[in-house]
């Protein structure tokens, strides 16, 4: 991410705000969790927010910039919110606390997105229950209930749960 | 490189056809939200249609954007002889088999063209491209283990495969059918090679799985000129489901 400052106002704070916006379907996480946030440059006129789709069809993206010009009203200042496929969104970019704050709720985190591999062979990869911590978990689905999701099955607790997608 | 140095209408051609491919599969995975065989597959039929409605949604921006017209009309408002998707596309929604049959020959196909698209000099569509890349792995990884499972169960499954198979054969190379205005794409830099080489690479490709699984392989199209057009009855229906509600209110702002 990069971030450039303007006097008056910094980036950092614009960012600070931007780490309350919450993914609408997943609400323990931020769009700065998540690594949705690619650019924040606070010019002399406007604040432009960059973001990244997490998926092209994801039909939370409008609730999304506006939760983000809501957020940023506070700052009195032109906004100039936009999504970009520039850079591609991969959960590569989700961060260590979101990856925590996931586990915690329940979400198995993403395992390592390697895109020289087949998808098969990354969604086998161990994936840790998020209950009960077992490995000993299974794929059911490549598809859950949302785009981003897959959905496994753990034989220690016998419990179903979910876990992002690598991409 | 710059819209304005690219001839619109090549441009219009490979957006127009893409977006319709995506928009025509995702309503054809959307008829098995409900119905499916399997609750899992129920899930995962409507989450591809998700993905794909939201390719074409993507597209008919890009096309809108260079038009200078608004998405959704360029989506709903045509009459059903207007839209480019192929005509593998074209054929009603039959059972699971045909179901699998269809979407790994477009899926399979749809990778190959990306692969071609990826890297191209006109940044909206490249930077689209690399995203619907990572997407697509996971419908093809899918339909492929479904084709598998299919393919090697004797008895019905098989034979129901084997009778879609037959069924998609004069259309199963019709996403390769040649662009208007291809050369201008290739000599932009836009496209890396004819739909021709595109067909050739997707044989190659496919020709490993079709032998390992014992089916046979799609011939030479013919008449691939007309790939892209002459759409079937069941795709008139398709249209008439897809736009009704649309057209129940011309004009509306939904």
């Amino acid at each position: 991410m990069t971030a450039v400052a303007a006097p008056g106002l910094s980036s950092a704070s614009v960012r600070e705000a931007l780490s309350e916006v919450a993914d609408p379907e997943i609400p323990v996480v931020s769009i700065i969790d998540l690594g949705m946030v690619e650019q924040i440059t606070v010019g002399a006129n406007a604040i432009h927010v960059v973001l990244l789709p997490t998926f092209v069809g994801c039909p939370a993206l409008d609730v999304i910039r506006s939760a983000v010009e809501t957020r940023l009203l506070e700052f009195d200042r032109p906004l100039d919110v936009r999504f970009t496929y520039r850079v591609p969104w991969t959960s590569e970019r989700i961060t260590p606390e979101g990856r925590e704050k996931l586990r915690r709720s329940g979400f198995a985190p993403p395992a390592r997105a390697r895109h020289d591999a087949p998808i098969l062979v990354q969604l086998s990869a161990p994936v840790r229950c998020p209950s009960c911590g077992s490995n000993r978990t299974v794929l059911e689905s490549a598809f859950g209930p949302t785009q981003c999701r897959a959905i496994y099955y753990c034989a220690a607790c016998r419990q179903p749960f979910e876990a992002f997608k690598p991409i | 490189m710059t819209v304005a140095a690219i001839p619109t209408i090549a441009l219009d051609g490979l957006l127009r056809s893409m977006a319709d491919d995506e928009f025509v599969i995702g309503f054809s995975d959307s008829e098995w939200t409900g119905i499916a065989p399997i609750l899992e597959e129920d899930v995962a039929m409507s989450s591809l249609a998700q993905d794909e409605l939201g390719h074409a949604t993507a597209l008919f921006g890009l096309l809108g954007e260079l038009l200078g017209e608004d998405p959704n009309a360029i989506a709903y408002d045509r009459q059903p002889e207007h839209y480019r998707h192929c005509r593998l596309l074209d054929h009603a929604r039959g059972d699971w088999a045909m179901t699998i049959a269809r979407r790994y020959l477009y899926d399979s196909a749809d990778a190959v063209r990306l692969d071609a698209l990826a890297g191209g000099s006109w940044a909206p569509l490249s930077d689209l491209v690399a995203k619907l890349i990572r997407e697509e792995r996971y419908h093809l990884m899918h339909v492929g283990v479904w084709l598998n499972r299919l393919a090697h169960h004797d008895g019905e499954a098989r034979t129901r495969l084997l009778v879609a198979l037959r069924e998609l054969r004069p259309d199963a190379a019709t996403v390769f059918t040649p662009l208007p205005h291809e050369d201008t794409l290739i000599e932009a830099g836009i496209l890396e090679a004819p739909m021709s080489e595109l067909e050739r690479r997707w044989r190659e490709t496919i020709g490993p799985v079709f032998a390992d699984l014992d089916l046979p392989m799609p011939p030479a199209a013919t008449e691939l000129d007309r790939g892209r057009l002459d759409h079937r009855e069941a795709f008139r229906w398709l249209w008439g489901e897809f736009t009704s509600v649309r057209r129940s209110e011309p004009g509306a702002t939904w």
